[in-house]
């Protein structure tokens, strides 16, 4: 579904590229600045958006990346990867007034780059405070443990995030699609953040490399923002033949390598499920060359759990959407995929069940899994009195305590999968309450 | 459509839309140029000794990424040879002799000289003559321009000069620089001015580049005061224009009103406070000539519309403007939002409530807006919020009725009137 003769890099390139400053000055113009805003109100993480849209505006960039950044830590990223439509631009008055919502996305984009990413000689915009000599580990070093361990810092702390992976983000540095955000612009804002005072073990899984007790003995507190696992196999026969994939290992391998080397030219290819995820693996797949892309999924459109607007983009990517369809079986060619074996599904009774006899085959060449991600239960079995949800997250109140007094936990682990700008909001609140119940003790 | 031929003190023109004594009429190219696009007509570049221009001559206001609500100039009269000039007026009126051709005068404050441009200026042919007493910079500081039309005995002075020897209506373009324009112009009537044109420029630095903490324009790092324009003085030139129409020493003077014209609607407040004419620069230096077609089209489908002709509009507002101390203080208005078309911006109460008398409620709206609602015993119906409301529509401003007599300040103060009950400020 890519265009031949095209090199398979451009179709990744930015879907919502930056502004130049006219345009941005002329789109920052637009706001109405609305009291109490609910694009605002609308954010996670509360980053006061007609203050920053406003400053844009008047040339106060640093004034408005400050604004920005002090909010969310993270805004260069959550600039692109923020479902807005959903968030701050669906909450914007104008719609109201049949016009274009404000493009605060592009607009956070072109107010953080320069900070984030443009090294100049003006003094860091934050700091860390001088060290208070408590220490705070993190697990994990994706958006979550990150917002978190910022914010530390810059209370003096000495923040360690222990990291299993050999690059740091977690989520955002491996699973976001890439004409969102590449695998180097997700590392190069950790690096900024680092130098806040962020310090970032890479390769160090807890319970492998470094016990908990030892964690307990050299900190304060700990923050477990470890996120999720991978995408469990679904249970039915085929699922080892080579060409079965977890959509999130696709995803991080597209994004760490050279286009070319992972392309799909001529391969056709079956996605499984109806979040997110899977329409990221069905637009990234049709975007390295895939001749034919199907998206599966078990329920109806009413039910699918993907964004509308991330939908739209599957579909106009070419994807095909084969709802009300459960795989029974992977088929295969000698040690290869051959074909995903599907039955139709229809709502009976307030249930969802297979209808008889309605078996079809999909001839394709991969089967991505984006069927839902595992809990870290085995990280969690560390900490022994840890309350754990039955379907395997943490639990954990609004500022991230947990049932331990010295671990608090936020993102992934606890919410079972929300955006990067959530993780963000939630390791920040952490950090607030870590720093609140630290300086009780003193 | 509607007749839009019209008379300023005898000059006759096809449409009330002329361009102003500028850089667009610097030239007969330019002037014949127009007249193809429709202007009715122009006052052509001020003639007058040779001048030399400096290079860096315009500077602006942007305001909120509107280009040039503002414009000011440094630019002095023409600087072409006034041999050059004279042949292309008398070139373009023998092209055009149904346009209205004005020639702007400008020389020292001397009688001959004065009689040497007029006579020059009429036998090229021009159809009216009009005495720049107005620009503010440059030539200024030589005598000429604002520092005549400053004072009202040399404006009458020189005025008078002129008419012994013109055979064409003369226009007296007035300057703003001044405190109050009734003397300027009542010198102007005096002198024997047919008509007078206004308002010239408003003396003005438009702005500094904080970068370089340099004065707009800047020439070779120096900057001038300049003549102010565009847009953004029109509520001025409103107020200018409607004072000599008021006032009894000069009311039914012709005057052909400047100041801020870009749009048909314009020109009808224009005329509505007394114009004959109106003249238009800042939106042909922005636009071109092109912007007369929706001039003349706005203007005649609004006359047909109102069904009214363009006499009957000139001067139709006059009557409504009066004293303060005229005006009805009983008369009682309120702020009223309409639900169903807000949109829960909450601009009004945040304008309300830090900007004027703290009459609106606002309370967060369950879908993530902003809910608001007037609390009429505190309202004084000051218009804010329904200036500052996106929503055409949105808030109206409804008369409260009441059982007093309409009572002024005069009223009340000198003739024992009653006023109604109004908001306590807590």
């Amino acid at each position: 579904m890519s265009d031949p003769g095209v090199k398979l890099w451009c179709n990744f390139s930015d879907y919502k590229p930056g502004l130049g400053s006219n345009a941005a000055v002329a789109e920052a113009n637009r706001c109405l600045n609305c009291y109490d805003a609910p694009c605002t109100r609308a954010c996670p993480t509360g980053i006061d958006v007609p203050g920053f849209i406003k400053k844009i505006a008047t040339g106060n960039m640093r004034g408005s990346a400050r604004t920005i950044l002090e909010a969310n830590i993270l805004g260069a990223s959550c600039a692109r990867v923020c479902p807005t439509e959903e968030l701050c631009e669906g909450a914007c008055v104008l719609h109201d007034l049949h016009e274009r919502p404000i493009d605060i996305g592009r607009l956070q984009r072109y107010a953080t780059d320069p900070v984030v990413y443009e090294d100049d000689d003006s003094p860091p915009l934050f700091e860390a405070a001088p060290e208070n000599g408590r220490r705070v580990a993190l697990i994990g070093a994706g958006p979550a443990s990150l917002g978190c361990a910022a914010e530390l810092a810059q209370l003096g702390y000495e923040t360690v995030c222990f990291e299993k992976a050999d690059k740091p983000g977690g989520l955002n540095t491996f699973g976001i699609a890439d004409y969102k955000m590449t695998f180097h612009t997700a590392l190069k804002e950790i690096e900024w953040i680092r130098q806040l005072g962020v310090e970032i073990r890479c390769g160090q899984q807890v319970g492998r490399d470094i016990s908990v007790e030892q964690l307990r003995q050299e900190f304060d507190a700990i923050f477990i923002g470890v996120g999720l696992g991978g995408v469990d196999p679904i249970g039915i026969d085929g699922e080892d033949l080579e060409g079965v994939r977890d959509s999130l290992e696709f995803i991080a391998e597209l994004k760490t390598h050279p286009k070319e080397e992972v392309a799909l030219s001529g391969k056709k290819v079956a996605v499984i499920g109806g979040g997110n995820t899977a329409i990221d693996a069905v637009t990234q797949s049709a975007r390295l060359g895939a001749e034919r892309v199907y998206l599966v999924y078990r329920r109806g459109p009413q039910q699918m759990g993907a964004y509308k607007h991330e939908q739209e983009l599957a579909r106009k990517d070419g994807g095909v959407f084969v709802y009300h369809s459960q795989p029974v079986e992977i088929l295969g060619r000698g040690n290869k995929v051959a074909g995903l074996k599907c039955i139709r599904t229809e709502h009976r009774k307030g249930k969802l069940q297979t209808v008889e006899d309605s078996e079809f085959v999909l001839h394709v060449d991969y089967v991505l899994r984006a069927t839902g991600q595992s809990k870290l239960t085995d990280l969690f079995e560390e900490f022994p009195g840890l309350a754990i949800e039955d379907w395997g997250t943490v639990i954990a109140d609004i500022d991230g305590r947990t049932s331990l007094k010295d671990v608090w936990a936020g993102g992934d682990c606890v919410s079972g999968g929300q955006e990067v700008v959530n993780a963000v909001a939630e390791g920040k609140r952490a950090a607030r309450s870590i720093h609140k119940t630290l300086q009780g003790e003193r | 459509m509607a007749d839009l031929r019209c008379n300023v003190a005898g000059i006759e023109s096809p449409n009330p839309f002329w361009l102003a004594s500028a850089p667009p009429t610097n030239t007969g190219d330019q002037v014949m140029r127009a007249f193809d696009a429709g202007w009715g007509g122009a006052v052509w570049k001020t003639l007058g000794e040779p001048i030399v221009n400096v290079w860096s001559r315009y500077g602006a206001v942007d305001i909120e990424g509107t280009k040039m609500m503002g414009l000011n100039n440094i630019e002095l009269i023409t600087d072409r040879p006034l041999e050059v000039n004279l042949r292309e007026i008398r070139e373009v009126k023998k092209r055009y002799p149904d346009h209205a051709l004005v020639v702007s005068l400008m020389v020292e404050s001397d009688r001959q000289a004065w009689h040497d441009i007029v006579k020059k200026a009429q036998d090229a042919g021009a159809d009216g003559l009009e005495l720049n007493f107005g620009c503010p910079h440059g030539m200024s500081e030589r005598g000429m321009g604002s520092a005549v039309g400053q004072v009202p005995q040399y404006t009458c002075q020189i005025t008078e000069w002129v008419k012994e020897v013109a055979t064409v209506p003369v226009l007296v373009k007035l300057t703003p620089n001044i405190s109050d324009i009734r003397y300027a112009a009542r010198a102007a009537k005096e002198g024997g001015a047919d008509g007078v044109s206004l308002i010239n420029t408003i003396n003005s630095i438009i702005g500094l580049d904080i970068d370089t903490l340099t004065p707009t324009p800047a020439v070779n790092g120096k900057s001038s005061h300049g003549g102010y324009c565009g847009p953004a003085v029109k509520p001025i030139a409103l107020n200018m224009v409607s004072q000599i129409g008021a006032d009894p020493q000069t009311a039914g003077l012709p005057i052909s009103g400047i100041g801020g014209i870009s749009t048909w609607r314009d020109a009808v407040e224009f005329i509505a406070l007394g114009s004959d004419t109106v003249q238009v620069c800042t939106a042909v230096m922005h636009y071109g000539f092109r912007i007369v077609e929706d001039l003349k089209e706005g203007l005649s489908n609004y006359l047909d519309q109102k069904g009214m002709t363009l006499q009957e509009l000139k001067g139709h507002s006059l009557h409504k403007i009066h004293n303060w101390k005229e005006l009805d203080l009983n008369y009682a208005v309120n702020a009223r939002i309409n639900q169903d078309k807000c949109i829960g911006c909450g601009l009004c109460y945040t304008a309300c409530e830090d900007g004027a008398h703290q009459a609106i409620q606002a309370e967060p709206r369950v879908d993530g807006r902003t809910y608001v609602e007037v609390r009429p015993q505190d309202c004084v119906g000051c218009n804010l919020c329904s200036l500052v409301c996106p929503v055409d529509g949105c808030i109206d401003m409804v008369e409260i009725p009441n059982d007093f007599e309409p009572c002024s300040w005069e009223d009340y103060t000198e003739r024992g009137g009653q006023l109604a009950p109004r908001p306590e400020h807590q």
